[in-house]
């Protein structure tokens, strides 16, 4: 005990030399030789101590009001026990600007010379970012090292596991939730424009991306605008590409996506939206009343939190409420839309060297697998969960929502999600998206040529990763 | 300085014109005090509304949200406002005062002594005044963690003893009003140098120790990049983290007027802080002793 | 900067008093070592290696000599440095006359305005607000659909919104204009405390000699708080370029549009992004090299001319 407390010191005193050496190197080949002097704990004791490092309190919240192991969650928040005595400890770190991913790569890095209960056991990640740690030797194997079996998982959407599947084809990460959008449009428009509110019936005459640009055209005519702004259309085309965006060190951009553009830039210059970006204040405005937006591209918890709260005249907050009238409440409808598509979800992933293995299991067991639990998640929070048989039976059932004038969206939810295609996912995804975005923003308002924007991103794109080489454009 | 000595005979054009030119002073400083004051005013009208209402565009008219989104930012118990504020104020207050004491100190060395390594030391200051506090921040943080100060708040304040800018600043002004003569005659009234500084030396800078204090402070107060790349527990985390926290919340609990009360709640401190410590600015202390 | 002093008699005290010139140095040099000097030095020492991040792998540090530097200067590096310097003059101009001004109006006595302690107060206060804060406040205000352009085109000033986050001159201006409110009630502050900092008895003198406010500010108060003018002039410098919170909020960290406003430490920030380790090291090298000499011919020209001056001014005191 005595060696392995000074043999620590002296490799403490070694970092602190070998830091200041070389600075910003997270020395894992010195800590390599660490651990193997001090205690290993007996395989079969789990810690008394569950370190869960996530972004924001969704999944805190989530696991406490559902996680059945729960005894009590302290004042502030930041842990709680379960009924075995277990600690479960929150780590909780913005996102803003990469916040969260530096600092769990730093503690990742050092995970192996940590002590078992400051170890991290479980964090969270999401999809754009997903393959980075998919990939990495830092996630745990959802069957081989946990033990979840093919009938736990059976339920869950294929798209879900098919972005947390590493290049070996282990399963790494399990998500609760399932996210896949739709065209969400006003009722009113369509039967003033279109001739008919009829979900099944606008469907129709927006099926192909070439009907959707011509009623964006006649919405034009008659005073209206299609989309928008820029971004709305965006992820619906990145889901539909034909490859990843890198093979090897080239990115390549997928003609889907160069459709995007084009689509984009000629319903700017005609004048089918209103030039906005995603999240800005006028985006927001033309959900709001008294818009003069046909409709936008929405996922599962878009229209329930943001679209809801943005559509009424006064809000719930000041005493207004939720029924038709009250702004554009009601006046809304949900229809699949030319291609099929998914934006959000947040994965949960055991971290390598967790001394819970056990607890892990139940926790992803109970939050992603229970079919009874997903069933109240949605029913309480109405999220969307990642429960093939507890979503198609509410799609099948008869509910109904007042927001979209009476329409069971579950069911269009239910159809759509299993047609997502994910598996075209990589781990450069966020920095890309965000960097072509960018770069056609100043093409679309007219301050670039379309040479110059192209020429924009690969300066970004190559600055963002310094390994990649070039970009191939489609002919 | 005030004293109205009138002036005889040929005064009234003069004071005509001084009328004019006092008109366009207070024009001038009402534009000015308009575009100051009208930021805070935004602020306490956006948070005086709904989420949905700040997406929807900014409004000038207050709002009903105002109670509502207070009780929302102190009823959620993942962002401890309270010791968010007290550690804010920790770090801001240790860094003001660490940073204006040592800085003199520094700053006196170099001005009043002459030693082998003066021009160097000056000239080293100066340079690295020149580099960015980014360039070095992630090398920092690895040696803080490495010596177990990973989640602490004293690797916030500390460093600033060492602060360039307050040094260059104190050196600058004892330049331009401590005369030396004063040191010398400290000395021959058999005043030890260390006593010199603290009581002669420290009253006549307070003027600028006043102005470099507040800066320090308001600095300190609004850092966001370091303290987030060191500090994990919540209890331990300042201000400027937890608004970001809020900032990132998921969509079920995204509130932007929670936000802005976070952000209001945030600036009233540190308001009453520099409105504390402005009297020394405003008032005119400077000079007692340096006419001596 | 200060020659020794040449009274004879006061030269053998000066001797033993060196040693308390090291003694007071001596906090500053160990925080200075231990916190700044170390990362520094490992920041340089890695411009010369190709070393980045890759997902989780570290690829490198491999020895590359100069590479990152020709790389560098290959980049649009020299672009970002041009935005950099030009958004820092049009927001370093107005700021500097106008809190010159308001400095000059707060001390003139013979002025002797009234409200003074509430026109100082209130003109720091912008400061006190976060940057991102007060960048999310001028985006509300600036869009398409916000305030500024709805009264613009109620008064008739404009027929279509003017879409200012999306022009060139429009997103620069608001830059140089938010740094301005934000720094303005800082300088003035200093230079107000700089001419406060004058002996009283040279206006006096001034003022039974007959001068007028006008030659009173020209020949007494300009030369003497050329220090803090120089201060102010070389922080503002190094504050802006190392401009990064207020446009890098402002256009979301795109620098947008086509990269106009995109500043030397964004450029920076989106290499450390990458955990590319060896080009920021030379980006920062570079940046600090140009910097430094920036400094030094403006520290140079501004405190050669007047230590003879200065001198002068402080045997008067005795």
């Amino acid at each position: 005990m005595k060696k392995g407390k000074s043999a620590l010191a002296l490799v403490a005193v070694a970092a602190v030399l070998a830091s200041s050496l070389v600075g910003c190197k997270s020395a894992p080949t010195t800590s390599s030789t660490a651990p193997a002097s001090s205690s290993t704990p007996a395989p079969a004791a789990e810690g008394k101590v569950l370190n869960i490092w996530v972004w924001n309190n969704e999944f805190q919240s989530r696991f406490n009001d559902f996680f059945p192991e729960v005894k009590e969650v302290a004042k502030d928040l930041s842990t709680t026990t379960l009924k075995d005595g277990t600690i479960v400890k929150w780590t909780i770190n913005a996102n803003q600007g990469m916040n969260y991913q530096n600092k769990l790569d730093a503690a990742l890095m050092s995970q192996e010379s940590t002590e078992a209960d400051k170890k991290i056991d479980i964090f969270l990640f999401e999809a754009d970012y997903a393959l980075k740690y998919v990939n990495s030797d830092f996630t745990l194997d959802v069957k081989k090292d946990i033990g979840l079996t093919d009938s736990d998982l059976a339920n869950q959407y294929k798209y879900t596991q098919d972005i947390t599947t590493s290049k070996s084809g282990a399963l790494k990460g399990v998500s609760w939730q399932a996210t896949p959008g739709l065209y969400v449009y006003r009722r009113s428009i369509a039967q003033s424009v279109l001739g008919t509110d009829d979900p099944d019936k606008v469907q129709e005459q927006l099926s192909t991306w070439d009907k959707f640009n011509s009623v964006a055209a006649t919405m034009k005519d008659k005073g209206y605008k299609m989309l928008s702004g820029y971004d709305d259309s965006y992820r619906v085309f990145s889901n539909n590409v034909s490859a990843g965006w890198v093979n090897g060190t080239t990115v390549t951009v997928d003609p889907s996506i160069m459709k995007w553009v084009t689509q984009t830039k000629d319903f700017t210059d005609k004048g089918y939206n209103n030039k906005t970006t995603l999240w800005a204040d006028g985006w927001t405005k033309d959900q709001q009343p008294g818009s003069k937006v046909f409709g936008v591209f929405y996922s599962t918890w878009g229209i329930n939190f943001t679209l809801e709260g943005n559509s009424l005249a006064k809000s719930v907050s000041e005493g207004g409420s939720e029924v038709k009238g009250n702004g554009i409440y009601g006046d809304w409808a949900v229809c699949p839309g030319p291609q099929n598509w998914y934006w959000g979800g947040t994965w949960i992933a055991g971290c390598k060297g967790t001394d819970n293995k056990t607890l892990v299991k139940a926790v992803m067991k109970d939050l992603t697998c229970d079919q009874t639990i997903m069933t109240n998640i949605t029913k309480k929070t109405q999220d969307y969960t990642n429960n093939k048989a507890a979503m198609d039976a509410l799609a099948n059932s008869d509910f109904k929502s007042d927001f979209l004038g009476g329409q069971n969206h579950i069911k269009l939810f239910a159809a759509a999600a299993p047609k997502i295609d994910m598996s075209k996912a990589g781990p450069y995804d966020q920095g890309c998206n965000e960097s072509f975005q960018t770069a056609f923003h100043d093409y679309f308002n007219g301050t670039v040529t379309l040479d110059k924007a192209k020429a924009n991103f690969t300066t970004d794109i190559k600055q963002k990763y310094p390994e990649l080489t070039d970009v191939k454009w489609p002919a | 300085m005030s004293n109205n000595t009138e002036m005889p005979a040929e005064a009234v054009k003069s004071t005509h014109r001084l009328k004019m030119a006092r008109l366009g002073c207070y024009i001038v400083l009402a534009i000015l005090c308009f575009l100051c004051l009208f930021f805070f005013y935004m602020l306490i009208m956006n948070s005086s509304r709904s989420n949905f209402q700040i997406q929807g565009g900014f409004s000038f008219i207050f709002g009903h949200s105002f109670l509502i989104n207070f009780r929302d930012l102190i009823n959620d118990g993942s962002i401890p406002v309270v010791s968010g504020i007290i550690n804010s104020l920790i770090v801001s207050a240790m860094s003001a005062l660490l940073a204006v004491y040592f800085s003199s100190l520094t700053a006196f060395a170099i001005y009043a002594y002459d030693f082998r390594l003066k021009k160097f030391a000056f000239s080293l200051i100066l340079l690295i005044m020149v580099m960015p506090t980014q360039v070095s921040a992630l090398g920092f943080v690895q040696q803080m963690r490495a010596i177990g100060l990973g989640d602490s708040l004293i690797p916030l304040f500390l460093p600033a003893i060492a602060s360039p800018v307050v040094i260059f600043f104190m050196k600058q002004y004892m330049d331009s009003t401590l005369p030396i003569d004063i040191i010398e005659a400290a000395r021959i009234d058999g005043c030890n140098e260390f006593r010199t500084f603290n009581t002669i030396v420290m009253p006549i800078m307070k003027p600028a120790v006043a102005v470099q204090a507040i800066f320090s402070f308001v600095g300190a107060w609004n850092n966001f990049f370091v303290p987030a790349l060191l500090l994990d527990s919540a209890n331990k985390k300042t201000l400027p983290i937890l608004v970001m926290q809020l900032r990132s919340a998921d969509y079920l609990k995204f509130d932007m007027g929670k936000i802005y009360m976070f952000i209001m709640i945030a600036i009233i401190p540190i308001v009453i802080v520099y409105l504390l410590l402005s009297k020394y600015i405003v008032g005119g202390v400077t000079l007692g002793s340096v006419k001596g | 900067m200060k020659t020794p002093n040449a009274v004879p008699q006061a030269k053998k005290k000066r001797i033993s008093y060196a040693k308390w010139g090291y003694i007071f140095l001596l906090p500053f040099t160990i925080v200075f070592i231990f916190f700044q000097l170390v990362p520094l030095v490992s920041t340089i020492y890695y411009s010369f290696f190709k070393y980045y991040r890759s997902g989780l792998q570290i690829i490198g540090p491999i020895f590359n000599g100069f590479t990152n530097y020709v790389d560098l200067f290959k980049s649009d590096m020299f672009r970002y440095f041009g935005n950099t310097i030009l958004l820092w003059v049009i927001g370093f101009i107005p700021q500097i006359l106008i809190s010159l001004l308001l400095a000059a109006w707060f001390t003139n006595s013979r002025l002797n305005l009234h409200g003074l302690r509430f026109f100082k107060t209130v003109i720091y206060l912008p400061n006190l607000i976060m940057a991102s804060a007060f960048a999310m406040l001028f985006f509300a205000l600036f869009s398409d659909i916000g305030p500024v352009n709805g009264s613009l085109m109620n008064l008739g000033i404009t027929h279509s919104q003017i879409r200012f986050l999306a022009t060139v001159g429009g997103v620069r201006g608001l830059i140089a204009f938010m740094n301005f409110l934000m720094w303005f009630g800082n300088t003035t502050i200093l230079l107000m405390a700089a001419i406060l900092g004058i002996d009283p008895s040279l206006y006096e003198a001034a003022e039974i000699d007959g001068a007028s406010s006008n030659q009173m500010f020209w020949s007494i108060t300009i030369p003497l708080i050329k220090p803090i003018m120089a201060f102010v002039l070389i922080t503002s410098l190094i504050g802006g370029l190392q401009m990064y919170d207020v446009p890098q909020v402002l256009t979301n960290g795109t620098g947008a549009p086509d990269n106009t406003s995109m500043t030397v430490l964004m450029f920076l920030n989106n290499n450390m992004y990458s955990k590319n380790f060896g080009t920021a090291g030379a980006i920062s090298t570079v940046l600090f090299i140009i910097c430094a000499i920036l400094c030094l011919i403006i520290y140079r020209s501004m405190t050669k001319t007047d230590s003879m001056e200065e001198k002068a001014h402080k045997r008067r005191h005795a």
